[in-house]
């Protein structure tokens, strides 16, 4: 316990302790903030290890959406395409790894709402961090169980027969482009947490948004038999240009620009989003 | 009653470690600061004495950098709450009403975790966080749950969490809110050892017992403003001392010791009142002396006395003699049951 450090200040004019400058001006620095996201990292994942049940949406809902559209749909859907049910696996499953990124992205923002209403986020706001650590940490382990789905996506795909026609390097890619979209997405989700009073309005808001951005797109169905107005949307949604980048580069099929608009769009929502998430985080009261 | 000084070692050190002048927040039309000055002397417990909305955890929270404050300035281990947050973040500890750890986590996790965000290494971190589970009787519940953890336990992790990176001046914004008097009695001790290892605390209450057992100074505020300020005994004596409470072995003897007392005139001991629905007798006693008259004369007399028992005077009573109107103590009623 030290108390020497205390400096006597006038009552008017508050005048720093020199030590206070340094501080203050230098910031957190680097290595530092590294390591409180690791820690903070810690913490999620040991909330997850203590609560394996916040687990199951990243394990069971790629195995559900793959059985139910490709057994669903996947005949018809398949058949139009001029193929079968074989030809719908090649199409759906890059879709669904665009789609895993959003509903996960999803849980974020519930999560960070949640915790808010606790205590914990009082210390770790009084504590001598950078507030964005805690959000980065949040996003950190939720792309971690964004790639267990994405695994447990691709396993069931190869279960059922898919076929890769691009390369493997295609499909590292592609996991890379659906991370980076994924986490872009997250910063949306964490304002919306933020914004909203409870966790289930965030989730219920999350969906209004998600069900037609997801299903509006050529995530599940090539869109060359939607009316014009509903093709102009999937054209501009950027879940389609993932879909489309993914599957180009999974399966061979044409890129056009979707790589680089995938790209774009999550730069351009990242650079939106994350400051004005960490702002409000950091007035948050 | 003989006050001892909480902390000798500390008394006459000049400077302080916290000073507010002119502090307002306003949320709306509702003014929750008003206007605060006031002063911690470096080693010293301040209490701030106050019914629930009255501005307590809303100067907590401005003083901790959680809340911007509207207009004035707060200086704390010389750090200005305003201009330098992040500097005054590494002097301060806070444990506020609701215990702020990870509840999934266990208590060592925790304390691991905060020592690691205080930028200890891996070892230190570790050795603290057993140090403090230790000092805190948490030893055996280290690897639980805090979420499984009793409200008293809680809160003893919640002042340890806020220990780990040796804070100069602690926020303890309620601390026994809601717990039971034996777990009360565990958390003010803690508190007393840490002020006696020289911390200086800014202390929230609503209980005057809790204020007499743990400050050194007394500011009590009311809708945003500060109303008194003093020593514990200062205050004490503007308020009136304490009540003696006392049950007869028989009922019936409750109205003729009354009369006994009246008769007394000291002042006071006169004003004794039977409350028979209770069974008590009620004492207002303005000394050691005058309670050891009471008991000697209904002894003299051949009263037999089945319970004694004195009280400081309730928040509702301070506030009645310094503002002369009846404070809005609008819950008294703990909000979580400890176990």
């Amino acid at each position: 316990m030290s108390t020497t450090t205390l400096t006597p200040t006038p009552t008017d004019t508050p005048v720093a302790a020199p030590a206070a400058k340094l501080h203050d001006e230098g910031g957190i620095g680097l290595r530092n903030n590294l390591r409180h996201i690791g820690a903070l990292v810690r913490r999620n994942l040991l909330q997850i290890k203590k609560d394996p049940e916040s687990m199951f949406d990243a394990l069971l809902m790629p195995v559900i959406f793959v059985l139910l559209f490709v057994y669903v749909f996947g005949g018809s859907v398949g058949g139009s395409m001029g193929g079968g049910r074989q030809e719908y696996l090649n199409y759906l499953i890059p879709g669904l790894m665009a789609m895993m990124g959003m509903n996960i992205a999803m849980a974020v923002g519930s999560g960070v709402n949640d915790d808010f209403r606790k205590g914990v986020m009082d210390r770790f706001r009084t504590m001598p961090i950078a507030r964005s650590s805690v959000l980065v940490a949040k996003i950190v382990v939720e792309l971690g169980r964004m790639m267990v789905a994405t695994l447990i996506l691709l396993g069931m795909g190869f279960a059922l027969g898919m076929e890769l026609h691009g390369s493997v390097l295609g499909l590292i890619a592609a996991i890379g482009l659906s991370a980076a979209f994924g986490a872009a997405i997250m910063w949306i989700f964490i304002l919306l947490g933020l914004a909203m009073k409870t966790s289930q309005a965030v989730q219920g808001m999350g969906m209004l948004v998600m069900m037609p951005l997801q299903f509006g797109s050529s995530i599940f169905a090539p869109p060359t038999t939607m009316p014009g107005w509903l093709q102009a949307f999937t054209d501009y949604n950027p879940l389609s240009n993932l879909a489309d980048a993914a599957r180009g580069l999974m399966m061979g099929t044409s890129l056009g620009h979707s790589v680089w608009l995938t790209l774009g769009w999550a730069v351009a929502i990242t650079a939106a989003v994350a400051p004005l998430a960490v702002s409000k985080f950091r007035k948050k009261s | 009653m003989t006050r001892i000084d909480k902390n000798p070692r500390n008394g006459g050190t000049g400077g302080n470690a916290v000073e507010v002048r002119g502090l307002v927040k306003h949320y709306g039309e509702t003014k929750a600061l008003d206007g605060v000055d006031l002063d911690v002397r470096e080693g010293t417990v301040l209490g701030v004495l106050g019914p629930n909305g009255a501005g307590k955890t809303t100067l907590v929270r401005c003083l901790s950098t959680l809340i911007t404050p509207d207009a004035g300035t707060a200086v704390v281990a010389g750090f200005d709450v305003v201009k330098q947050p992040r500097a005054l973040r590494r002097t301060i500890g806070l444990t506020g009403q609701y215990a702020s750890v990870d509840e999934k986590l266990s208590g060592w996790e925790n304390l691991y975790m905060i020592g690691r965000l205080l930028d200890l290494p891996r070892k230190k971190a570790r050795a603290r966080a057993d140090e403090l589970l230790e000092r805190f009787s948490l030893t055996d519940a280290a690897k639980k749950a805090a979420m499984e953890y009793s409200g008293g336990m809680r809160r003893r992790l919640d002042l340890a969490a806020s220990m780990i990176g040796s804070p100069a001046v602690l926020y303890l914004d309620e601390p026994t809110t809601g717990l039971d008097p034996r777990t009360r009695n565990e958390v003010w001790d803690e508190v007393q050892r840490m002020v006696a290892e020289g911390a200086t605390v800014l202390l929230t209450t609503q209980y005057m017992e809790e204020a007499e057992q743990l400050a050194n100074e007394l500011t009590v505020i009311d809708k945003g403003r500060i109303i008194a300020r003093g020593g514990v005994n200062e205050l004490k004596a503007k308020v009136g001392g304490r009540t003696l409470q006392i049950r007869p072995s028989d009922p019936a003897e409750l109205a003729p010791m009354a009369q006994a007392l009246r008769e007394t005139g000291l002042d006071g001991v006169a004003g004794a009142q039977a409350v028979p629905d209770e069974g008590l007798l009620y004492v207002p006693i303005l000394s050691d002396e005058q309670l050891t008259a009471v008991i000697g004369l209904l002894g003299t007399r051949g009263f037999s006395l089945a319970h004694v028992a004195t009280a400081l005077p309730s928040l509702d009573e301070v506030f009645l003699a310094i503002t002369g109107d009846k404070a809005t103590v609008t819950d008294t009623i703990p909000e979580e049951v400890a176990a």
